[in-house]
């Protein structure tokens, strides 16, 4: 094993961006007929590591074998052409062109210029035969959900004879049994001249696909784990360098939240496409939880409340009906969301983190019509003080933050605007396991604080930690609402599957 | 993005950094072709040239102001142009035609330029018009009024006592009076865009959208504002220019749009929005109408001014993507 090379190997890997050392002589040793898993806090490094190995960007210093040869890919297309393909987090996915198309872009079968779609659909499906996914060559991608555009990233990135293939959270968006369906093509992937670096936040999908386990922290390298024989818990520990605890629940607040004021009182709220009368209450200082799965309509409850989208039914703050035609007048009410995609609805990316914490506050940080710029930087500075937001500055760009770091920034942003109502979906998604401690950290705070919550949440074990209660929906209706001590994964999942919804929900990384 | 370590230089760094260094760049630029032309000529840098650059960029620059605004946003306006001979036209009216007094007829005519930026903001936050099309659509629109409006005959300010002097009189000797307005109206906007709520949102709009509708902005009429902002600086481009040719000439207009727009662009403010600073603006029309200026008195012919005008803006935006190329 030790005298035939490594199938990938990089050593003294070093990577700066200005102002941040984002690697610091990492290494990193892919065997033949593994999966490695990598792992780490977002801001670690990982995906930087990634971008140097698929040609994305190039190392300041260190070197990369394939197979025992220098390789130094000038660019992702160099990288396919070597035999390493990524698939990434973020889809890069062409909409309105069919799936076939999509995944034979640039390549497509041509005779005398003109391109052969019968070909090229025949190679979709001897290909989506060959991987076992249920797709139609012929659809155009926008169709698709969620999984199934990842299943087409996943078939375009195993259409090239790749021998390393590397995915970068792949199940962020996947249920329980699509993530099934991704184990069993990597498990057929595998082959003894093949290798897989599999990254993700989730353990229990880690210790379940990977072999090793390389460990990185603040962009330098901590260890290499054999799964099989570390308990998770130390995995974490190597993570975050400390230990964390796991599938807690909140303690009963004093007194029961359910006997508190009633702030947010929403009765048969119906959308057009979804939603089916969802009535629910939301008291002072309450945390409630909405679980259900996917495409159960949760955000469309919260885009309804918020007036993003059309909605029939009343709302009523503090016991006042309230008119919300859009987000602007859920914010006079007070109530305020954050997004489960926060680079689309919750940052401006190309802005630095003054801007963005002052976006929903700027009316009142002005006099005579004119912005006080230093009462921005102040509250920013503060909000990054009691936040414990990790930047070099407040005026960082925010697209240069982790995307932890990113999510409080949102969540001051609507701290400073001073909402009574916050409604979080998805907050710890993409967020690694210690800053997802820091976020449930600040959540059950602001709720002590009197601050109104609704979490939505696809992680069972998150709802769980967090919520005082638990609304559960399934096919746009609430099917039940718990109380958190009565509440057990199995009740939750009953209801959310009331409909005989044939999905199973992700329960997330407990153990 | 230089990320500075001490709370001093980090301060003194605040506005460095991305803004600065794009307007370092437009402005050395502007400093080469000077150095240039100088060289090239011995009457470049003579006052009466200088002022006659001055004079050329004012009422340009003046349009290109408004059209930052509506750039910040990620939009674009095409109506400037002939929204600009618009408001010079019903400037006439109000002033040669109906004999409005000098003061009324030019708040008239910086009215209609709102109005057209009203309208345009309209038909972009609420009919959901792609900006290119509401304000190509207006750019015919206010070429087709101003024809009409005048019978297709320039309309003469002879007969208004002052008006000229709007443009050529010098309340600071030796500066004509449009050089000062387009200065004065240039801090005004610089001051708009960056310290009060239109500015912000402008380019927080353009920066995202959908992110700062959610965080509680009322997008559409913000929009809506900016666009009639825009048009107030249309109608005083329109004001300026009626006033230095003394006379409303319907026939005017095409074309100034693109003007506008290059020297939003040489200043180094990006088309995809959210990006976008005033003086970069004031310096990139400096640079069209020194250009234009330089290589006619070199006695090159008009054909291939418009030929290097071309080459410069390729090369403006090409450096400004090389500097952006970096900064990842």
């Amino acid at each position: 094993m030790s005298d035939s090379p490594a199938l990938l190997r990089a050593t003294g890997i070093s990577k700066s961006f200005p102002g941040v050392r984002a690697l610091d002589d990492v290494h990193l040793d892919l065997r033949h007929g593994e999966v490695l898993a990598l792992v780490g806090e977002n801001g670690a490094g990982k995906s930087t590591f990634m971008n140097l190995l698929s040609g994305v960007l190039q190392p300041d210093a260190g070197v990369m074998e394939l197979n025992g040869a220098p390789m130094s890919p000038a660019g992702p297309r160099q990288a396919n052409e070597l035999g390493i393909s990524v698939i990434h987090q973020e889809f890069h996915l062409m909409p309105d062109l069919t799936v076939a198309q999509n995944i034979f872009i640039g390549r497509e079968p041509r005779r005398s210029g003109v391109i052969r779609d019968d070909e090229l659909v025949r190679r979709a499906k001897a290909l989506f035969e060959r991987l076992g996914i249920p797709l139609d060559p012929r659809q155009p991608v926008s169709h698709l959900s969620v999984a199934g555009q990842q299943m087409v990233e996943i078939a375009k990135a195993l259409s090239f004879d790749a021998q390393v293939l590397i995915m970068d959270e792949p199940t962020a968006a996947l249920t329980e049994t699509e993530v099934a369906t991704l184990f069993r093509i990597v498990r057929d992937f595998i082959s003894p001249r093949t290798g897989v670096i599999y990254v993700s936040h989730r353990m229990d999908e880690v210790k379940e696909i990977s072999d090793r386990i390389t460990v990185l922290r603040d962009g330098r390298y901590v260890d290499t784990l054999p799964t099989a024989e570390t308990p998770t818990r130390e995995v974490i520990a190597a993570m975050v360098g400390r230990q964390l605890e796991v599938g807690v629940r909140p303690d009963p607040t004093e007194p029961d939240p359910t006997q508190r004021p009633v702030v947010l009182s929403v009765r048969g709220l119906s959308t057009r496409k979804l939603l089916k009368d969802v009535s629910f209450e939301l008291h002072r200082g309450e945390i409630l939880g909405f679980a259900g799965l996917m495409g159960a309509g949760r955000t469309e409850v919260a885009r309804a409340i918020i007036g993003a989208d059309r909605s029939t039914g009343v709302i009523e703050v503090n016991g006042r009906p309230v008119t919300v035609r859009n987000p602007a007048d859920a914010v006079r009410n007070g109530i305020g969301y954050l997004s489960e995609d926060r680079k689309r609805y919750g940052l401006l990316l190309d802005q630095d983190v003054v801007r963005n914490v002052m976006l929903s506050s700027l009316p009142g940080m002005t006099r005579a019509g004119f912005v006080r710029d230093t009462d921005g930087r102040r509250v920013a500075a503060d909000m990054v003080r009691q936040l414990a937001i990790r930047t070099p500055s407040v005026t960082q760009t925010a697209k240069n933050l982790s995307g932890g770091n990113q999510q409080k920034v949102v969540l001051a942003k609507w701290l400073v605007r001073d909402c009574d109502v916050l409604i979080v979906d998805e907050p710890t998604r993409g967020i690694d396991v210690g800053a997802k401690d820091e976020i449930y950290t600040l959540l059950t705070g602001l709720a002590a604080q009197g601050k109104s919550i609704i979490v939505i949440s696809s992680e069972l074990p998150e709802v769980l930690r967090l919520a005082d209660r638990i609304v559960v929906m399934c096919e746009g209706r609430v099917t039940g609402t718990l109380a958190n001590a009565d509440a057990t994964q199995h009740d939750i999942m009953e209801l959310a599957t009331r409909f005989g919804a044939d999905h199973l929900i992700t329960t997330g990384d407990a153990e | 993005m230089t990320t500075t370590p001490t709370p001093a230089r980090r301060r003194a760094l605040r506005f460095g950094n991305r803004q600065q260094l794009q307007q370092i760049l437009a402005f050395t630029g502007l400093v080469v072709i000077f150095a240039f032309f100088s060289f090239a000529s011995p009457y470049f840098l003579d006052w009466p040239n200088v002022k006659g650059i001055l004079l050329a960029t004012s009422v340009t620059g003046i349009m290109a102001l408004g059209a930052t605004f509506v750039i910040a946003t990620g939009g674009i306006d095409l109506s400037v142009g002939t929204g600009m001979t618009l408001c010079s036209v019903m400037t006439a009216v109000f002033l040669a035609n109906i004999g409005l007094p000098l003061f009324v007829g030019v708040l008239g005519g910086l009215a209609i330029g709102a109005l057209i930026g009203l309208v345009n903001g309209l038909n972009v936050s609420y009919l959901r018009l792609p900006p290119f099309i509401a304000t190509l659509a207006m750019m015919m629109i206010a070429q087709g009024l101003s024809l009409v409006i005048s019978g297709t005959k320039p309309i003469y300010f002879s007969d208004v006592a002052g008006f000229d002097q709007i443009a050529a009189g010098e309340l600071i000797p030796g500066l004509p009076n449009a050089v000062l307005i387009f200065f004065v109206a240039a801090i005004v906007a610089g001051v708009v865009l960056s310290k009060t709520l239109a500015g912000r949102y402008a380019l927080s709009i353009g920066s995202n959208e959908e992110a700062t509708a959610i965080s509680g902005v009322n997008v559409r009429r913000w929009k809506v504002v900016i666009y009639v902002i825009a048009g107030l600086f249309t109608g005083l481009a329109g004001v300026v220019l009626g006033s230095r040719l003394n006379s409303a000439q319907p026939g005017l207009g095409l074309g100034y749009e693109l003007e506008a727009i290059a020297a939003v662009v040489i200043g180094g403010t990006s088309l995809r929005g959210g990006k976008a600073t005033i003086l970069g603006t004031v310096i990139g029309a400096l640079i069209m109408a020194t250009l234009t200026n330089g290589l006619r008195i070199m006695s090159i012919p008009q054909e291939w001014q418009r030929v290097a005008v071309g080459i410069v803006i390729i090369l403006a935006v090409y450096a400004d993507q090389l500097r952006r190329g970096k900064e990842a």
